[in-house]
């Protein structure tokens, strides 16, 4: 009986020693849930999903205080994604965090820029490049299509254009819907 | 050499379709008129775009390199005749997708006058990567259809074994016969081509493959290969897709191609045999790829036939040479029938790679079927050459299930169209698999583009934290210089109040001496000057108390 109660506690004393260092040393650092998530969502930094750039989105989803439909630049793939990452059920895009458009590009009327920073400090991505009282630019490569540099211009000289489809990136499209008979009798 | 007893092999699947090569191949081939204009894609090869290195208003001799490769898998673009340069702009190119790309617009001066054109005398006594860099400077790619730059197929690479090269006349899609015409017609060219070809390889052994539905090219090319014991002319049974390397691969040597490996790694090359003719003209006649034969047919064209075409051709030009009726065309396709593409203008340039224009007329098209459920019948798995699973394919292609479809081995599809020839339920395939492709691909570059921008952003973050933690610190800096700087000041302010009081003492008690001072010498002023009495008496006064 005694020998029992002291091989137990025995047990129970090195198990509970070989957890605790086990939950200090093996201690995972960070939420590999927000990395997965974050690796979903576009990057855009737009703030449509109401929070300040993906990350804090995924953050926010992680932790379960957001929905999975508030990325409209993402669109249907990364709710899909992220449907199936989480396991959740896909649902469509909020309407109140905007719309699905086409990928877009800043450009800025270089003619009407009067050089006064403010779209530089809106860009998350570092994207416009110029200098007080000196024309901009935007780096198109770099540019997310956040919109974000729009509002701030004060001479309203920033235009979102959509990207053209050139021969290297153009793709095929899903094939046209088949209409089978029996869903035309039906 | 023909050897009847060699062991052939056969690859799964594969499908009979009706052949319609006779139409165009009972007239011999004869050169295209010559265009008044030619239009020039930089772009006609597999890789980087060429790069031009001519302006508008150039004039430029036949054969003259017009644009550079650029990078390593790229291929110049030479003038196919003498003229001037009109413009370098934007034209629509023969691509499946209809838009416009970079071009060289030529007006032909019709004089056809040339570049001074250097034939290599003994190619045998060159390296082969003199041989190879004289390929490249030719701007060959490959001409059976991909376009892929050849002098980087004839590189096997260090330490590599080259068993097999492989010559391939199959030409297996219905209607084209290009191949066939130009094995009647040049095999010295092309048995020329091969041996320069193999000089650069060190193959050990030559296979010449051509399908037994092309009697006359088979017979030519046994007779101009009849001295040569280590060249070998096989004759394979008409099977589609056999004239894919990898399928004719394993037809000849029951080899097969790995799944993520090419034919080189199981030490075979294969090469088209009018490739193989324009390595020949590059190297024993000096004149780079500027023309090709090819393939005019389809129910549009009154006289289907082969014309030696220059690259940059209109193609409703080519049709209307061949009695063609633009206006009879309801489909105009460049390539074959199961593998080419619909283009939606018929005055696009002829490319290197094109091989056919099938014009297509009503009466040629079956009536239009609709399209029904997948029965899951299993016919398309049956009919594959790559062993694939069609119908599972489709199953996620359709769904948009991009990772499961890439567990199937969508890349390995070869987009032959087999399976969607044999489809009871007329199922398009094929361009659920194209499709599929071209979202990963997508996806891919979105990926990657996403990680540039969370670089950047995060990078954007670091820089705001790191500046307002600068800003912080010169706040603080200037908050403690402020500081000492304010106590200094006061400091300075007593101390210059007390410098203050103190020079005022001073000054008092000098004056009190010098008072004192001028009291001693009194008499000797009063009897010198005229002191006023008053001040006397002050000061005797204050002396007195």
């Amino acid at each position: 009986m005694l020998s029992a109660i002291i091989a137990l506690s025995l047990l129970a004393v090195v198990f509970g020693l070989l957890l605790g260092f086990a939950a200090i040393h093996f201690k995972v650092e960070g939420d590999p849930l927000v990395e997965q998530i974050d690796a979903l969502l576009p990057q855009t930094q737009c703030g449509q999903c109401t929070y300040p750039g993906c990350r804090p989105y995924a953050e926010a989803i992680a932790s379960g205080e957001a929905d999975i439909n508030q990325c409209p630049p993402g669109g249907e793939t990364t709710i899909m994604a992220l449907a199936d990452l989480l396991d959740r059920e896909p649902k469509p895009l909020n309407p109140e965090n905007g719309q699905v458009k086409p990928k877009m590009v800043a450009v800025i009327d270089e003619q009407r820029c009067i050089g006064c920073t403010l779209c530089i400090q809106a860009c998350p991505v570092d994207a416009i490049l110029g200098a007080a009282k000196h024309m901009h630019t935007i780096i198109a490569t770099e540019c997310t299509g956040c919109e974000l540099c729009v509002a701030p211009c004060p001479v309203d000289c920033i235009d979102m254009v959509p990207i053209e489809k050139d021969i290297l990136t153009w793709k095929w499209p899903y094939p046209k819907p088949a209409v089978s008979t029996l869903e035309q009798a039906s | 050499m023909s050897q009847a007893n060699r062991r052939l092999w056969r690859f799964p699947g594969g499908v009979h379709t009706p052949q319609h090569k006779q139409e165009s191949t009972r007239l011999p081939v004869k050169p295209a008129r010559l265009p008044q204009r030619l239009v020039l894609p930089l772009h006609q090869h597999i890789g980087e775009p060429a790069e031009a290195i001519v302006k508008p208003g150039d004039t430029v001799l036949k054969g003259q390199m017009i644009a550079r490769p650029q990078g390593f898998v790229s291929a110049p673009i030479h003038a196919p005749t003498s003229g001037t340069v009109v413009a370098i702009a934007e034209h629509p190119v023969p691509h499946p997708s209809g838009l416009s790309a970079a071009c060289i617009v030529l007006d032909s001066d019709g004089e056809e006058r040339w570049i001074d054109r250097q034939p290599v005398g003994n190619y045998a006594e060159l390296a082969a990567s003199e041989l190879r860099n004289l390929i490249r400077e030719a701007g060959i790619v490959g001409l059976g259809g991909a376009g892929f730059p050849s002098y980087i197929k004839y590189n096997p690479g260090h330490n590599k074994f080259i068993q097999t090269l492989l010559l391939n006349g199959v030409e297996c899609e219905p209607y084209i016969t290009c191949d066939d015409m130009l094995m009647r017609e040049r095999s010295e060219e092309i048995l020329a081509g091969l041996q320069i070809i193999r000089h650069a390889l060190q193959a050990r052994e030559c296979l010449i493959a051509i399908e037994d539905n092309k009697p006359e090219a088979y017979a030519a090319m046994c007779r101009i290969t009849a001295d040569y014991d280590d060249i070998e002319v096989v004759q394979v049974p008409t099977l589609y897709p056999q004239g894919s390397e990898k399928q004719l691969i394993k037809v000849l040597t029951g080899k097969e191609v790995p799944s993520d490996g090419l034919a080189l790694n199981i030490g075979v090359v294969g090469t088209n045999v009018g490739t193989a003719a324009a390595v020949s003209r590059a190297i024993h006649r000096g004149e780079p790829l500027i023309s090709r034969y090819m393939t005019i047919t389809g129910g549009a064209v009154g006289t289907p036939r082969n014309l030696e075409v220059l690259l940059g051709t209109p193609m409703d030009e080519l049709i209307n040479q061949c009695d063609g009726d633009i206006g009879a065309i309801e489909r105009l396709i460049m390539g074959g029938p199961m593998m080419g593409f619909a283009l939606k203008r018929h005055d696009l340039p002829v490319i290197k790679t094109t091989n056919c224009v099938l014009a297509v007329s009503a009466a040629d098209l079956p009536p239009p079927q609709p399209v029904m459920p997948c029965i899951r019948c299993g016919a398309c798995a049956d009919a594959c050459p790559v062993k694939l699973l069609p119908q599972q394919l489709y199953w996620y292609s359709k769904h948009k299930d991009l990772d499961k479809v890439q567990e199937y081995n969508l890349f390995d599809c070869i987009e032959c169209g087999c399976c969607a020839y044999v489809c009871p339920s007329k199922i398009p395939l094929v361009q659920y698999y194209r499709y599929a492709k071209g979202d990963i691909w997508t996806r891919e570059r979105e990926r990657e583009k996403a990680d540039i921008a969370r670089r950047r952003h995060e990078f954007h973050q670091q820089r705001l934290e790191r500046e307002k933690a600068e800003r912080e610190a010169r706040r603080q800096k200037k908050k403690a210089a402020l500081r000492t700087d304010t106590s200094a000041a006061r400091k300075k302010k007593q101390a210059a109040v007390q410098a203050a009081v103190e020079r005022a003492q001073t000054r008092r008690e000098s004056a009190m001496k010098a008072a004192n001072a001028r009291r001693g010498q009194q008499s000797p002023e009063q009897a010198t000057g005229d002191k006023p009495q008053e001040e006397n008496h002050e000061t005797d006064d204050s002396s007195h108390t």
